[in-house]
């Protein structure tokens, strides 16, 4: 064939019509986007200033008279307590767990309910359905209906086929809450993982059937890499969420036994409102933005990729 | 190379019938057009041969071979689609050797493969490019490449020309053309287009509603059209009809035809079905009348389209009924002028009240 790549080259645009804006243009332009940037200004940046301003302060409203600089006497104080460690670890482990479980999970009943089966629209209803409930509420439900050791769901279940019931909160604490939000989130990935595979062209799937695709091969090459970008965002918009679990450690464990389920947000709210503790809990807050601004990064490298596909 | 049998094939929704009955041969190393108006079941067709749909009754043979149950990459076939399908993650290369791939051919071989398509298509060049990096003429060639390195038994193109400009297309015509004389391949061809139809196909075939209306090589369905439908479809402009009755059956079986305005015009070589006072349609091509100086039937000009090398005139005959004539682009015919036309018998076509040819056809045209 003879088709030479003038089509190509027909379509460069000369670059002739530069742009220059005149100093009354811009000015203009300025105007109309102060309002809105200096109302982010005031909502991210004066409360992160202030934050910063009382990490550095002797602020505890059991003791207010004891006030002034303290120096990084809060900082020396907060990063050599053994429960900041384990705070982290704890967060950490709980938004990675239950990504891979949504994720995974939501990519597998996602291509599941793409297929036509009887009873599909039910389903779909079903699955979303833990979305709809309130954390407090499901995280509720799951304590005194579902993991409850003595009347709970699980506990009769395995006492009925001879099993010992596990105590949970007591044995597992971080565990359970892994699996309570992984619960709640699981829709979510269904949701926006099966529109993605809807939005998959079903030419693209003829044409790798007749290429010889089986089920497994078009699944590896055909809808996973179709799929990239969803789950990018859906990872990012998650951790988002999952960085600031609070209310399902609050009603469950309330952040032990110990610290065993405590996480970052949990871990601020103890110092804040558990040992009236501003100064240090602002400390507390400082890592945790440190924490998901390194998470971000991580997920920006490994996901920029896909998103500029 | 291959053969393609369809025998009383038939596909149903839910119980609705979309091709009702189908018996074709696609014979070997022929390109087959299918051409319909939209709707008419020439994808569903196509879709059934390649077994993307499932035929409901009848019987596909591929070289003979029942392959009604066959799955559609194990029939020997390869489909261009209209959208190209290419996939989008992966690079021209990747795109093209997929099915080796899978089929677990190793990479020299598959690379030799890539090469040679490749070669054909004039794509070494972009071989490592992904499909959004490539004109649509080039991801279109592609997708052809995608097809000759399974070294298919018959290629399939559904609509594959549709997405591309009016002038690229004219050149990927050529190019399809002068592919299928290279690799002497079976090639089916679904268009809507019957432009497209008539410069590539060795056989058309004319569906509507699900039912074949005519198959023939193109000048066969444009000469001897079996029926109003096929008249119309085949030929650009389309062919003029006029309601008219028989007046006078003569020996030899031609018949003298009275026109609604009560012009006559004799046709030759009618069937022997005629009988006098039969309704009749009158069909006659816009190039196969002419402008008469005095004599003619008597018409008045409406509009004058000048297209350059040639005009066609939209002409109001006086029994009302609207006729287009395709004279030379010169012509200094204006609007509201009084013209006289004639047309010449031999081109005239005369179909029943049923809508089929009252002409005898050659044998060659089924």
């Amino acid at each position: 064939m003879i088709i030479s790549d003038q089509e190509l080259s027909q379509n460069v645009v000369p670059a002739t019509a530069t742009r220059r804006k005149s100093w009354r243009d811009s000015v203009g332009v300025l105007s109309l986007k102060t309002p809105a940037i200096s109302a982010l200004f005031i909502w991210s940046i004066i409360p992160l200033l202030m934050t910063i301003w009382f990490s550095f302060r002797r602020y505890n409203l059991m003791a207010p008279d004891r006030t002034g600089f303290d120096g990084l006497g809060n900082y020396r104080y907060l990063l050599t307590d053994p429960s900041l460690a384990l705070a982290i670890w704890n967060t950490v482990l709980l938004v990675g767990s239950v990504l891979a479980i949504t994720i995974g999970l939501g990519t597998l009943l996602a291509v599941l309910f793409d297929q036509e089966f009887f009873g599909r629209g039910i389903a779909r209803l079903l699955v979303l359905a833990p979305f709809f409930i309130m954390p407090t509420v499901s995280a509720l439900v799951w304590k005194n209906m579902l993991m409850n050791p003595d009347n709970g769901f699980l506990a009769f279940t395995m006492r009925s086929v001879g099993l010992k019931p596990i105590n949970w909160f007591g044995v597992a604490p971080l565990t359970a809450v892994i699996i309570i939000v992984a619960w709640q989130w699981l829709p979510f990935a269904v949701l926006t993982l099966l529109t993605a595979v809807q939005s998959l062209d079903g030419e693209r799937k003829e044409a790798a059937r007749m290429d010889g695709a089986g089920p497994i091969a078009m699944f590896r090459y055909i809808i996973w890499p179709h799929l990239g970008r969803a789950i990018a965002a859906t990872t990012m918009i998650e951790s988002i969420f999952f960085l600031a679990i609070f209310a399902e450690i609050y009603v469950t464990t309330s952040g032990g036994p110990g610290f065993a389920s405590t996480n970052l947000s949990f871990l601020i709210y103890r110092y804040a409102l558990m040992e009236y503790d501003v100064g240090g809990a602002s400390v507390a807050g400082l890592v945790a933005i440190v924490l998901a601004n390194i998470l971000a990064l991580f997920l920006m490298r490994s996901f920029a990729r896909n998103l500029d596909a | 190379m291959a053969t393609v049998q369809l025998k009383q094939v038939r596909k149903s929704y839910d119980g609705f019938e979309v091709i009702k009955g189908v018996d074709l041969t696609i014979r070997d190393q022929e390109l087959t057009v299918f051409v319909g108006p939209s709707g008419c079941g020439k994808s569903t067709l196509l879709r059934l041969i390649a077994g993307l749909e499932e035929i409901t009754s009848g019987d596909l043979l591929i070289d003979h071979q029942r392959a009604n149950d066959v799955a559609p990459a194990k029939r020997g076939l390869a489909i261009v689609f209209q959208s190209y399908a290419l996939y989008p993650h992966m690079n021209v290369a990747d795109n093209m050797s997929f099915s080796l791939k899978l089929a677990g051919i190793p990479k020299p071989e598959r690379d030799k493969k890539v090469m040679e398509a490749a070669r054909i298509l004039n794509l070494e060049t972009f071989l490592d490019r992904k499909p959004k990096a490539l004109s649509g003429g080039q991801r279109q060639r592609v997708a052809i490449g995608r097809a000759i390195v399974r070294d298919p038994k018959v290629f399939l193109f559904d609509e594959p020309l549709s997405n591309l400009d009016a002038a690229l297309r004219v050149r990927m015509r050529l190019e399809l053309t002068k592919l299928h004389r290279q690799l002497r391949a079976t090639m089916i061809y679904v268009t809507h287009d019957q432009v497209e139809a008539m410069t590539m196909a060795d056989r058309i075939v004319v569906l509507q509603a699900g039912i074949i209306e005519q198959v023939g090589s193109p000048m066969d369905l444009y000469r001897y059209p079996r029926n109003i439908f096929v008249a119309g479809f085949i030929g650009s402009p389309k062919m003029n009809f006029m309601e008219a009755s028989i007046a006078q059956v003569l020996q030899g079986g031609s018949v003298v035809v009275a026109l609604a305005n009560g012009a006559t015009l004799s046709v030759p070589a009618v069937d022997g079905m005629a009988g006098a006072g039969d309704k009749v349609t009158v069909g006659i091509r816009p190039e196969h009348i002419s402008l008469a100086s005095s004599d003619g039937i008597s018409a008045q000009v409406q509009t004058v389209e000048h297209l350059g090398s040639e005009s066609y005139l939209h002409l109001n005959i006086a029994s009302g009924e609207l006729l287009t004539v395709r004279i030379n682009g010169e012509t200094t015919v204006v609007p509201d002028q009084q013209v006289q036309l004639k047309m010449e018998p031999r081109s005239l076509h005369l179909f029943n009240k049923e809508g089929s040819t009252m002409r005898s056809l050659p044998t060659s045209t089924a």
